[in-house]
């Protein structure tokens, strides 16, 4: 029953990131994105990781993208529609596409031990997710938050109109 | 004591150099007397030496150990013995009186305290050269000497004949500097083989003195030889013997006091001191002691038929300075150091005053030139009386103290070999005749022009009293035997009587014929053109130095200028900067400025490795 | 079932994610290849965990995504500093470190 899930999903998977890739224009490719979230989101379920599952959902697709879309359509940046491959030479392309692939069969080799491996089974639940979180990671669990706050102010001072020191003259286009 | 007076009369000289150098270059005149006041006092600590007494009948030695290496140990010290003195009473005597008359002499000369830190320089080498008492001591002050004297005629660097002539001077005597050099070498090396190398005057007479006792024949006999050949070179470098004597004509480009007592007395009588000093060595080759005495010769006859067609005082003082050294290599050739030194000593004397006296006309009338001047007797009565006796002195007229050297030395020829006899006779009668010409034209005569400029002060004039002095009364002192004669020539008398003749019959008959019948004189010039446009161009010697620098020197300095050009500054210095570049333009190609293709290189670098490792591991 | 075919989706999007960030030219993009990056990341350590049956790998992917979240508030605030200067996000017009 899991394998008949888990395809697919993991179909879908591969969809969106191919978007991501290969579409053209940007909120497009950031909505293939939150297909891949979704499908993520329920293979994560077929492991037995509820509670991270929703998280994910939440954080992602509910939170990192929409900040995106945010960007791309209220602030019109980067709404341009952009094709693959302009970027450069042949070579370039060439090995563009080569290292991810050599780095994929590198990968698919390193796992190869864990082909037949089954699952066991795992307190995914939130209750028992909580009580690992909090018992056992909690230094890291409040390190993570101040780091947070650390993002907030430094997006707030990177971004902000008003900025710290002195006034920036825009360069000429490069 | 003795000891202490004898370093401190070698130092006191050298003080006075550095001092004038480091703090008196704007004083001249406290740098004048400062250095004349050394010299002074040196030449009065030499007479307390003299008055001592002691010497030369024993001969003292004091050194310190310099360097001392496992194989070899070179020591610096003294020597004091008879040579040593009397060269030591002639260079302070004569150099303080030239000191003194430089002050007048050399008065608003711009470089004036430069000159009297350079003389003060010269004085503590020829000092030095003097009371050495070891070989490597010895070349040192050899070369400093050497130094001095380039520095000295080029004291008027900015006229280019001047510093082309110490130019001259210094790489010709380096020429015999490096035969010296090379037969110093041999002589050490030579003995050490024999576990006995030393560089020690003393110990090398001892030494050679038990090898010519032990009678071994062929070996030691040829490296003596070729020992002595290789520092006669030296010799010849240093008192301009032939071939190496072109330099001393052109050294008279310095000023006055400097070739009356550089080129005149002291520094080109190193050579014939070094000659005495080492006669052991060259005694020991009868081969060697004639090359000496035929080179000295030659150089006798050879320099006084240059000095008869000279326009240029100096120039003939230079030449007969020449001929007359001659006359010493010659008779230390013929194995009688004795009498070579003695010639030695008066030479000094009086060559220095010829020097002084022309000097005086020099400076009075600001020319060179004998066809300018004329009748000078009148007017400086000093200055031509005391040349007068300089002249007498110089031809070997009976009593002056030249007589007694050169009579010494033509009996020592006329016993040992009759041709060489002859051809000294033939030099005096040059001697007396350029020397006749030269007082004829400059002081007797008419003057040409009325308002000639009369005798210098007291501090010229002194000099030339003093050594007018010395030049007559120089043959009956004591000095005659400081150097030990090695054998009694008798000559028979008629000898001193025919030398005397030729001599004085020579100068009479100059005298007359330039004063007073010029016209025989012109005709005389004309007949002989040929023998004339030879003796000018100097037998065509400079000619041929020159053409062997230009097709040997010149063309190999261009090939390693070629080589270095191609080689060194193109292939290595440029070559590396060139590489560089070109590889920097290669990894420049990877700097694209694209942050993705950084990243897409660190992947791939990423990869790699890990691929690599993965296999490695294997 | 097993466990496979969880890390090699893993692995495929992991190269996509690489892929993407070599390739696209808009800078926002490039941020979201990034995100793929990550996530193919959490999904190996969330199949890790349900192997060894450890919670561990679920709480690291937990953290990855706090971390994740950060990382995308300060770039893209980067992101609109360098369009406020250079007036585009386009990498290709974008070589200031060329040389």
């Amino acid at each position: 029953m899991e394998a008949f899930l888990f395809y697919p999903f993991a179909f879908l998977a591969i969809l969106g990131a191919g978007g991501v890739v290969f579409l053209r224009k940007p909120v497009r490719a950031l909505l293939a994105l939150v297909l891949t979230m979704f499908s993520l989101a329920v293979l994560f379920f077929l492991l037995q990781a509820p509670f991270v599952a929703m998280v994910h959902i939440v954080v992602y697709a509910g939170a990192v993208l929409v900040l995106f879309l945010f960007v791309i359509m209220l602030l019109g940046i980067g709404a341009r529609e952009s094709r693959l491959g302009e970027n450069a030479r042949k070579g370039f392309l060439g090995l563009a596409f080569f290292v991810p692939s050599a780095f994929l069969i590198l990968l698919l080799y390193l796992f190869s031990p864990l082909t037949r491996e089954p699952l066991q089974p795992v307190p995914g639940s939130p209750e028992s997710f909580g009580k690992f979180l909090f018992t056992r990671y909690l230094l890291p669990f409040e390190l993570i938050s101040f780091l947070l706050l650390i993002g907030v102010f430094a997006a707030v001072a990177l971004a902000s109109s008003r900025t710290l020191f002195e006034e920036p003259e825009s360069p000429e286009r490069i | 004591m003795v000891i202490s007076l004898t370093w401190l009369i070698l130092w006191i000289p050298f003080f006075a150099a550095v001092l004038i150098l480091f703090f008196l270059l704007n004083r001249p005149r406290l740098a004048g007397w400062i250095a004349t006041g050394a010299m002074f006092l040196v030449f009065a600590l030499s007479g307390i030496l003299f008055l001592q007494g002691g010497i030369p009948e024993q001969t003292i030695e004091s050194s310190i150990r310099w360097v001392a290496l496992p194989t070899v140990t070179i020591e610096f010290g003294i020597l004091l013995d008879g040579l040593s003195l009397l060269m030591l009473l002639m260079v302070t005597g004569v150099g303080s009186l030239i000191f003194l008359y430089s002050q007048e002499y050399m008065a608003g000369d711009k470089g004036y305290p430069r000159y009297f830190a350079c003389l003060s320089l010269f004085a503590f080498s020829m000092l030095g050269i003097v009371l050495a008492n070891n070989l490597v001591e010895i070349f040192i002050f050899w070369e400093l000497v050497g130094l001095s004297s380039y520095l000295l005629i080029g004291h008027w660097f900015e006229k280019p004949e001047a510093s082309e002539a110490g130019k001259k001077a210094f790489l010709t005597t380096r020429v015999g500097d490096v035969g010296f050099l090379l037969g110093i070498l041999l002589v050490f090396g030579w003995l050490e083989s024999g576990g006995e190398g030393t560089f020690n005057f003393t110990r090398l007479q001892t030494l050679l003195e038990g090898i010519r006792q032990a009678g071994d024949g062929g070996e030691a006999l040829r490296l003596l030889t070729l020992a002595g050949l290789l520092i006669f070179l030296g010799v010849v470098g240093k008192s301009a013997q032939f071939p190496l004597h072109v330099w001393l004509p052109d050294a008279m480009e310095g000023p006055t006091p400097v070739s009356a007592l550089i080129h005149a007395a002291t520094m080109v009588a190193a050579g014939v001191f070094l000659l005495a000093r080492l006669f052991f060595l060259f005694s020991a080759s009868p081969f060697v002691l004639s090359v000496i005495a035929g080179i000295g010769t030659l150089t006798a006859l050879l320099a006084a038929t240059l000095a008869m067609v000279q326009n240029d005082i100096k120039r003939v003082l230079a030449y007969s300075t020449l001929s007359q050294l001659g006359l010493m290599v010659a008779s230390l050739g013929l194995a009688n150091p004795q009498a070579g030194m003695f010639h030695l000593a008066t030479h000094a004397f009086f060559k220095a005053l010829l020097f002084l006296g022309a000097g005086s006309v020099i400076h009075a009338l600001h020319t060179q030139d004998i066809s300018k001047m004329s009748g000078l007797l009148g007017r400086m009565p000093v200055t031509g009386w005391t040349f007068f006796v300089g002249t007498l002195a110089l031809v070997g007229i009976f009593p002056t103290a030249g007589f007694w050297s050169k009579e010494e030395i033509l009996g020592t020829a006329y016993r040992q070999s009759l041709p060489v006899f002859c051809l000294l006779l033939l030099t005096t009668l040059f001697t007396a005749i350029y020397m006749g010409r030269v007082f004829a034209r400059v002081f007797l005569g008419e003057p040409k022009e009325k308002k000639t400029p009369g005798d210098p002060s007291w501090a010229m004039t002194t000099p030339l009293w003093l050594l007018a002095f010395f030049s007559l009364a120089g043959g009956f002192g004591p000095w005659k035997n400081f150097v030990p004669l090695v054998h009694e020539f008798h000559a028979p008398s008629f000898v001193a009587l025919l030398g005397l003749g030729i001599g004085g019959g020579g100068l009479g008959a100059a005298l007359y014929l330039y004063t007073f019948r010029p016209e025989a004189v012109a005709r005389i010039r004309e007949i002989a053109w040929a023998p004339r446009k030879i003796l000018e161009r100097k037998y065509y010697m400079d000619d041929l130095y020159e053409a062997l620098i230009r097709y040997g020197q010149d063309r190999f300095a261009s090939l390693c200028d070629l080589f270095e050009r191609i080689v060194v500054v193109g292939f290595t210095v440029n070559g590396t900067a060139r590489l560089t570049r070109w590889m920097g333009h290669l990894v420049r190609g990877l700097q694209t400025g694209r942050v993705q293709f950084y990243a897409l290189l660190f992947s791939l670098g990423v990869t790699l490795l890990t691929y690599g490792l993965l296999l490695w591991s294997r | 079932m097993p466990l496979g075919p969880y890390f090699v989706l893993s692995a495929i999007l992991f190269a996509l994610g690489l892929a993407g960030l070599f390739l696209r030219r808009n800078l926002l993009l490039i941020l979201l290849s990034i995100e793929i990056l990550l996530n193919s990341a959490n999904l190996s350590l969330i199949a890790g965990s349900a192997r060894w049956g450890d919670l561990t790998g679920q709480v690291f992917a937990f953290f990855g995504m706090t971390i994740a979240a950060a990382e995308v508030t300060v770039g893209l605030a980067l992101a609109i500093l360098l369009f406020r200067n250079a007036n585009s996000v386009d990498t290709k017009e974008i070589e200031l470190l060329k040389g």
